[in-house]
């Protein structure tokens, strides 16, 4: 599967890279914030994508949005610090599928990479 | 300062370093600062604005820095490395975030990307009007303190939201 992270930090990037591993996934791209990644998706067509809220240039709520413009099937999983009640809403109307809060454990991050291909494979 | 601003710094820092270090933090006795130079000179800057404004600095020695980001990332490395400044950046995101997620409540507040200074001495600019509270913290890598300088913006209409940084001359 190929998966593609969003996050302006590459140690979180290398962290994640760590946990799909371990989940036997090593097909990745990065991206370091929306702008590297709109312009990295075409070539690459991902079949999942970890993306971070808060970076420079594009954030991952404004990617979210310009990616489902075309793209409106392929799971999203925000990656974030925003806990807010309001900011999780806010990015799932814009099309993201789950939702993960940092700090996470690898536990986490790994169940809710399988809940969302599994919620996604069972809709399909 | 608001005291509902403090608790949820330390409740972070001990949520974020026990679960992605495994790394327990004690924390000491809050006190106000005056002194402008940061404690140590390790700097993680994250600003913020929206209904709260202000600054908040994860300041560590560089010795405490270097055994957290190996801890961190799994790899030793230099102050001068640039990914030892992407790691104390995250997490000082991390821990920053994580407390605006418990004093926000319906506040709109936005957090910067972090910034990271390295350097002897270093000072960053805080609004004037704004308190500044320290939190020293200890851990089995070395001591760090987290400065906290924010408040509402309706308690501080003139303060400038974002932080600054100067080095020394």
């Amino acid at each position: 599967m190929k998966i593609m992270l969003i996050d302006d930090s590459k140690t979180m990037r290398n962290i994640q890279r760590s946990v799909l591993a371990q989940l036997g996934h090593t097909t990745i791209e990065e991206a370091c914030d929306g702008q590297d990644a709109l312009s990295k998706v075409g070539a690459f067509q991902p079949e999942l994508i970890l993306v971070d809220w808060n970076m420079p240039n594009m954030n991952g709520l404004e990617f979210v949005k310009a990616f489902r413009q075309s793209n409106k099937t392929t799971p999203l999983i925000m990656v974030t610090t925003e806990s807010e009640k309001a900011r999780v809403i806010e990015a799932i109307k814009a099309g993201v599928n789950n939702y993960v809060i940092k700090p996470f454990t690898p536990d986490l991050l790994s169940q809710r990479i399988n809940e969302t291909l599994s919620r996604l494979a069972k809709a399909a | 300062m608001d005291p509902a601003f403090i608790t949820p710094f330390i409740a972070s820092i001990q949520n974020v370093f026990t679960t992605m270090m495994q790394l327990p933090v004690t924390i000491g006795d809050p006190r106000i600062k005056a002194e402008p130079a940061t404690t140590f000179d390790v700097s993680g800057i994250i600003g913020m604005s929206g209904d709260v404004v202000g600054s908040v600095v994860l300041s560590f020695p560089i010795s405490t820095a270097q055994r957290l980001v190996a801890l961190f990332t799994g790899t030793e490395m230099k102050h001068d490395n640039p990914d030892f400044a992407d790691a104390i950046g995250e997490l000082t995101n991390m821990i920053s975030g994580n407390a605006k997620g418990m004093f926000a409540g319906k506040k709109k507040v936005t957090i910067s990307c972090p910034s990271v200074i390295v350097g002897q001495n270093h000072t960053v600019q805080r609004p004037r009007d704004i308190p500044c509270i320290v939190i020293p913290c200890s851990t089995d890598c070395g001591d760090l303190v987290i400065e906290i300088a924010i408040q509402d913006r309706s308690a501080a209409p003139t303060a400038a939201a974002a932080a600054g940084a100067t080095a020394p001359q």
